[in-house]
C-alpha cells in the first residue's frame, strides 16, 4: 500500500534551490535508505516532510496516505503518523522528559481519536520502551536532551519514536556520533519497530547503520535529485567507491 | 486622588480606627505631607507613571464592620478560593483591612501570631524597619495604620507549618485604598515560612508595607503572591533587616493588578548572612509591573543572590530596577543579580536597569540581564512531536519560569503557578 508519494518536489532555503525534483514512493512495510554527500539535500528533504518553516516548497506535491502533507501543520503531520528523528535534537531546559513525552503522546492520541493516558498507563508504556533502548533510569526526570551526549540524544530520538508509534519513521543521520554499542542499541530499537504497517526512511552518510538495519531500497541523492536507486548492495558500493562515480555518470543538469 | 483629598480621608479614618496607633499615624501624616508624590522625573520612578492612580478617586474601604459578610460573598460562600497552602498551616485573613476570623485559622500556641489591633504589647520594630522617611507610600500606609498581621517566632523555635497572611480587598461602589501591614519577627536561631497573599475584586488601591526582622542565625522563607484584580493598583514595600548569620529567601510572585510596583529592600545588619531574592512576574493586556529592589550590603561577608524572571505578553510593560549597594566596610561581599525576561509579543516592553554602587574593594558582584523570545527551534521540535503550537508555547513559557517555580517550597503554590502559566 502506498504510504508516501513525493512527486517532482522542489524546495528552497532563503534564495537557494536545494531540492530540484524529487520523486519517491514509499510503501508500508518498506525501509528506504537515502544516501548522498553533504549538501545534496538530505536534511532539507526531512525538514520539508515534517514542516520546518525555513523551507519553501516551490513545486511538486507530497501525499501521505492520499492526503496533502504539505498543507498540514507540523503537529498535524505528527498526528497523521509522520515522525522525524532529528539530526541535531533540540535541548529544552526546564521541561522534564516525562512531561514532554506524555504531552506529545496524548496530543497524537487525541488527534488519532484515542483516549488520553493517565500517568500510570503512560509510565507503563514508557518503561517498557525504555528497556528496549537501554535508556538510563533517570531519563524521565531530566530536562529534554539537556546535557545529553550526542549518542544519548540520538537514542532519545528513537525512544520517542518508539513511544509515539508513527507510521512513517524518518531518521536523519541517526547513526552519526554513535559508538558501536550505541549504534547496536539504536538499530535494535529501530528493528523492533519494523512492521508491515510501518515504513522507514533512513537518511545517512554511511552504510554502518544499514548493516544492522537492512534497507529494501537505497537511493542516492545528489544536488537535489535522486540520481540512482538500487537494493541494499548499492550502499556497500557507495561505501567502497564514494559518490563520485555516480555523480560523474549522472545526467547533466 | 491627590494629597489634599487625604486630609479628609485621614479624619474619616480616625473616627473609625482605634486610637492606639494615633501617634504613629500622626507622625507619618506629617512625613506624607512633606514628601512629593513620585513622577517619572525621579530616577527611581523613571519607567513607571502613577498618573492613572492619581486620576482615580479613592475612598476608605466601605463597610468595615461588615467585612466578613463581604468576604463570604466574594468567596461565594465557601472558602475554597482561599486555599491553605498546606494542611495544618495557620492563617490570618484580613478583609478590607480587618481580621476575618471565619476565614482565619488560629495560631498554635508555640508562636505569636496576632493582629496589630489586638496586640497586648507593642512590638518595637513596628515602623522602624520600613523607611518611611523617604518613601511617600510607606508614609501613607502608616498614616492609615490601625490593624495588620504580627508574627513573632520566639528564639530557637522551628515552626513546622506555613504561616499564611491573606489580604483580601473588596470595595463597595467606590474604589478604595487599603493599607495592609505585616510585621514579621523571627527570633534568634528560629525558622519559619511565611506566605503573604494579596487578592481582591473590583477597583482598589493596595498600598502594602511588610516589615521583616530576621534574628541572628535565623532562617526565614518568605513567599509573596500578588494576585490582585485586573483593575487594581498595588504598591508594596517589603523591607527586611537581617542579623548576623541569618538566612532569608523570598519568592516574590506578581500575577495580577493593572499597575503594580513591588519594592523589596534587604539590609544586612550583621556578618555572614545570606539573602536570596527571587521574583517572577507575569503580565499581559496592558498590565504594568515594576520591580524595584535594593540589596544593602552594610556589613562584610554577606551574600545575596537575586534572580528575577518576567513573562510579558500583549502590551504589558515590565520594569526591573535592581540596586546593589556595597558599603565601604562590606568587604568579602558576594552579590549576584540576574534579570531574565521573556517577551511573548512584539508590543510588550521591558525596561531593565542594574544599579551597582560599590564602595568596598574586595568584593564579588555580578549582574546580568537577558531579554528573549520563545525559541523557534524548540517550538518546532515540540510541534514535530504532535504538540499543538499553542500548547508548545505555553510549555516553553513554563520552562522559562520553571527554575523559579521549582524553588518555591510549597507544592500547592508550585501547582498554582504551573496552572497559571500552562493554563
Amino acid at each position: 500500500m502506498k504510504m508516501l508519494t513525493i512527486h517532482n518536489l522542489h524546495a528552497r532555503v532563503a534564495d537557494k534551490d536545494i531540492l530540484r525534483g524529487i520523486n519517491l514512493t514509499v510503501n508500508a512495510g518498506e525501509v528506504h535508505a537515502i544516501m548522498g554527500p553533504n549538501g545534496s539535500g538530505k536534511s532539507t528533504l526531512a525538514g520539508v516532510l515534517t514542516g520546518k518553516d525555513a523551507y519553501q516548497v516551490t513545486q511538486g506535491e507530497v501525499l501521505f496516505e492520499g492526503k496533502n502533507l504539505l498543507d498540514m501543520d507540523p503537529e498535524e503531520r505528527a498526528g497523521e503518523g509522520v515522525f522525524l528523528a532529528f539530526q541535531h535534537p533540540i535541548e529544552i531546559p526546564g521541561v522534564a522528559t516525562n512531561y514532554f513525552l506524555r504531552a506529545a503522546l496524548n496530543a497524537v492520541r487525541k488527534y488519532r481519536g484515542q483516549p488520553e493516558l493517565d500517568a500510570a498507563a503512560f509510565l507503563k508504556i514508557v518503561n517498557a520502551k525504555m528497556k528496549v533502548l537501554h535508556m538510563p533510569e533517570d531519563l524521565l526526570k531530566r530536562s529534554v536532551n539537556e546535557g545529553f551526549s550526542g549518542g544519548e540524544k540520538k537514542r532519545n530520538e528513537i525512544f520517542q519514536m518508539a513511544v509515539l508509534e508513527p507510521k512513517l519513521c524518518i531518521m536523519d543521520e541517526t547513526d552519526s556520533g554513535l559508538d558501536i554499542d550505541a549504534l547496536r542499541n539504536v538499530a535494535e530499537g529501530v528493528n523492533a519497530l519494523r512492521s508491515k504497517e510501518r515504513a522507514m526512511v533512513v537518511i545517512t552518510h554511511h552504510q554502518r547503520l544499514l548493516t544492522h538495519l537492512v534497507p529494501d531500497f537505497v537511493h542516492v541523492l545528489s544536488e537535489g535529485r535522486i540520481v540512482k536507486t538500487g537494493g541494499k548492495e548499492l550502499a556497500l558500493e557507495l561505501e567502497a567507491h564514494g559518490y563520485d562515480p555516480i555523480k560523474a555518470g549522472m545526467a547533466p543538469v | 486622588m491627590d494629597k489634599t483629598t487625604f486630609t479628609k480621608l485621614f479624619a474619616d479614618f480616625d473616627r473609625d480606627a482605634s486610637p492606639r496607633y494615633r501617634a504613629l499615624r500622626q507622625a507619618a501624616r506629617e512625613r506624607f505631607a512633606s514628601l512629593p508624590l513620585p513622577t517619572t522625573r525621579a530616577e527611581d520612578w523613571r519607567f513607571t507613571s502613577i498618573a492613572p492612580l492619581l486620576e482615580m478617586p479613592f475612598d476608605l474601604p466601605t463597610e468595615l464592620r461588615k467585612s466578613v459578610r463581604i468576604a463570604d460573598e466574594v468567596l461565594g460562600g465557601g472558602h475554597e478560593k482561599l486555599p491553605l497552602a498546606v494542611s495544618g498551616s495557620m492563617r490570618l485573613t484580613f478583609v478590607n483591612g480587618r481580621l476575618a476570623r471565619s476565614l482565619s485559622v488560629a495560631a498554635k500556641p508555640d508562636i505569636y501570631a496576632h493582629t496589630l489591633d489586638l496586640l497586648k504589647v507593642d512590638v518595637p520594630e513596628l515602623g522602624q524597619i520600613a523607611a518611611e522617611k523617604e518613601n511617600v507610600f510607606t508614609a501613607l500606609n502608616t498614616s492609615l495604620l490601625s490593624d495588620g498581621a504580627v508574627i513573632v517566632v520566639p528564639d530557637g523555635k522551628v515552626v513546622e507549618y506555613p504561616i499564611e497572611i491573606v489580604y483580601l480587598s473588596r470595595p463597595g461602589d467606590k474604589s478604595c485604598v487599603g493599607s495592609p501591614r505585616s510585621l514579621v519577627r523571627i527570633g534568634k536561631n528560629a525558622q519559619a515560612l511565611v506566605i503573604e497573599r494579596f487578592l481582591g475584586e473590583r477597583t482598589y488601591f493596595t498600598n502594602a508595607v511588610t516589615e521583616i526582622a530576621v534574628g541572628a542565625g535565623a532562617v526565614l522563607n518568605h513567599v509573596k503572591i500578588q494576585d490582585e484584580s485586573a483593575t487594581a493598583y498595588h504598591i508594596a514595600n517589603t523591607q527586611i533587616v537581617m542579623a548576623a548569620r541569618s538566612n532569608f529567601t523570598t519568592h516574590y510572585l506578581s500575577l495580577g493588578g493593572a499597575l503594580v510596583r513591588n519594592e523589596v529592600r534587604v539590609r544586612f545588619d550583621g556578618e555572614h548572612a545570606e539573602a536570596t531574592v527571587n521574583g517572577l512576574y507575569l503580565a499581559s493586556g496592558k498590565q504594568h509591573i515594576d520591580n524595584f529592589t535594593v540589596i544593602d550590603h552594610a556589613q562584610p561577608n554577606c551574600a545575596s543572590h537575586e534572580l528575577y524572571k518576567g513573562i510579558l505578553d500583549d502590551k504589558a510593560h515590565g520594569v526591573f530596577n535592581g540596586k546593589i549597594l556595597v558599603r565601604k566596610d562590606a568587604q568579602k561581599t558576594d552579590a549576584k543579580q540576574t534579570n531574565k525576561v521573556l517577551l511573548l509579543s512584539d508590543d510588550a516592553t521591558i525596561n531593565t536597569k542594574p544599579q551597582l554602587e560599590i564602595f568596598a574593594d574586595d568584593v564579588k558582584c555580578t549582574h546580568g540581564a537577558t531579554i528573549g523570545q520563545l525559541d523557534a527551534a524548540q517550538l518546532f521540535y515540540l510541534q514535530s512531536r504532535g504538540i499543538p503550537l499553542d500548547a508548545a508555547r505555553r510549555l516553553l513559557t513554563f520552562a522559562f519560569a520553571n527554575d523559579i517555580v521549582n524553588r518555591v517550597r510549597i507544592e500547592a503554590i508550585r501547582e498554582e503557578l504551573e496552572a497559571r502559566i500552562v493554563r
